[in-house]
């Protein structure tokens, strides 16, 4: 038959046209989708409860609550760059994330007076994909954990993707970061190993070693780059 | 007709336990009962959509060509899920979007294409791709609810064997072989049915 080049053309076609106006038409929804997405993200992480606030009541509270702030790498604010002027790029290897504005290296940061906490960007490998997300610290003593959430990551549903449930965001909140004024960071230990009075250490993910791994990794590599911010403020 | 085309599958020729399609999705999904439930719907809808497509198209799909053509229709499908969960229910699609993408390489759909779609009219179809969808999700919720309870002593999250019962193996691939495999054993017990 002759005509199957032309069949399978046209059913080619009417998809992709179908997939292209599709995405198209949603890009802007998708992408709004996003942006309320890390708000809601960055306000959990400071212990906002948004369970049952509207989307409008969302944008409100973030503005509210939430400032942002950009640091250059020795820990200075740098007050005429946006967020929206940095560009990221992700270091496909680790999943370390580098933002920069005219080929400089920037690091941004929102701080909430109303909670008391500075938040930052946190990003990292786990097993299969990259984890990002926001951990919040203490503004006063740059120590006492806030807080931490997860708004993208691609890890196996009911194991890796643990790390955005609530018993595992939890266990981060009132552990600390220094000891005597050395960065120990959180270790995330086999389930059920940490103990609660251990103010360094939280449980992992049963049958997700190598994502609770990643948690660990990613939270030492990203608190380093912000650590003089926190030794100037301290 | 209709109702032995809708019944069928179920049970007597479960597309999972029965024709041992779609194993792929039921090992990796059936950790958590929330889950195995999100996929069968999902599922459901795939299977009747492409079923329902590929009848209509049944007359003019060349023969040589007809795997492709499933191929592109159900994967367009999925992806126009995908983007409309996205768009219109972002917190879900957060959850899903790693088992939707999951439903392009199900063989049931495929098969179900293949084997029932291009030869039957679209009602016939429409039924035998909810069948088979239902069929498919019964046997995850089945797998699933040992492996969550085995597993994490909960049922839908909610605890009903305390952790230290808990048993690690239940979690990972091997947990969810032992469980299939016995539950297509009993049912070929019970049926005395040979593979020919």
């Amino acid at each position: 038959m002759k005509n199957k080049y032309v069949f399978i053309l046209s059913i080619t076609l009417i998809s992709s046209m179908l997939l292209a106006l599709f995405s198209e038409g949603l890009k802007e929804r998708t992408a709004l989708n996003k942006e309320l997405d890390k708000k809601k993200n960055v306000l959990q992480s400071i212990g906002v409860n948004i369970q049952d606030m509207t989307n409008e009541k969302i944008i409100e509270s973030f503005t509210q609550n939430v400032k942002e702030v950009t640091l250059d790498i020795s820990g200075n604010i740098i007050d005429n760059i946006t967020h929206n002027q940095l560009e990221l790029t992700i270091n496909k290897i680790n999943g370390e994330a580098k933002y920069e504005y005219l080929n400089v290296e920037y690091l941004p940061a929102y701080i909430s007076d109303s909670r008391n906490a500075i938040i930052i960007p946190v990003s990292g490998k786990g097993l299969w994909s990259t984890l990002y997300g926001y951990f919040a610290v203490d503004l006063t003593n740059y120590s006492t954990v806030k807080g931490i959430t997860f708004y993208q990551h691609g890890e196996t549903p009911g194991l890796g993707a643990e790390i955005t449930k609530d018993w595992f965001k939890s266990s981060f909140v009132g552990k600390e970061l220094y000891l005597e004024n050395e960065l120990r960071s959180i270790s995330v230990l086999k389930p059920g190993q940490a103990n609660d009075a251990d103010l360094y250490a939280v449980d992992g993910i049963s049958g997700a070693t190598i994502t609770s791994r990643g948690v660990e990794d990613l939270l030492k590599r990203d608190l380093l780059r912000y650590e003089p911010f926190f030794r100037k403020n301290k | 007709m209709n109702k032995k085309i809708f019944l069928d599958p179920l049970v007597d020729n479960n597309p999972i336990s029965r024709q041992v399609l779609g194993i792929c999705s039921a090992l990796a999904v059936t950790v958590k009962l929330e889950q195995a439930l999100v996929m069968t719907l999902a599922l459901i809808f795939v299977l009747t959509m492409s079923n329902i497509t590929i009848s209509l198209l049944r007359k003019y799909i060349p023969s040589s060509i007809r795997i492709i053509v499933q191929l592109t229709v159900i994967s367009t499908l999925v992806t126009l899920i995908d983007r409309a969960l996205m768009a219109y229910m972002y917190d879900i699609s957060k959850e899903l979007s790693v088992f939707i993408a999951l439903i392009v390489t199900n063989c049931i759909v495929m098969g179900r294409a293949d084997a029932f779609a291009m030869q039957n009219n679209v009602k016939d179809s429409f039924f035998d791709g909810l069948g088979n969808g239902l069929g498919y999700g019964i046997m995850l919720i089945l797998v699933a609810f040992f492996r969550e309870l085995l597993g994490f002593g909960t049922i839908f999250d909610f605890r009903v064997i305390s952790p230290e019962f808990n048993n690690g193996l239940m979690l990972l691939a091997p947990g969810a072989f032992i469980i299939l495999g016995l539950i297509i054993w009993v049912q070929r017990s019970l049926t005395a049915y040979v593979e020919d």
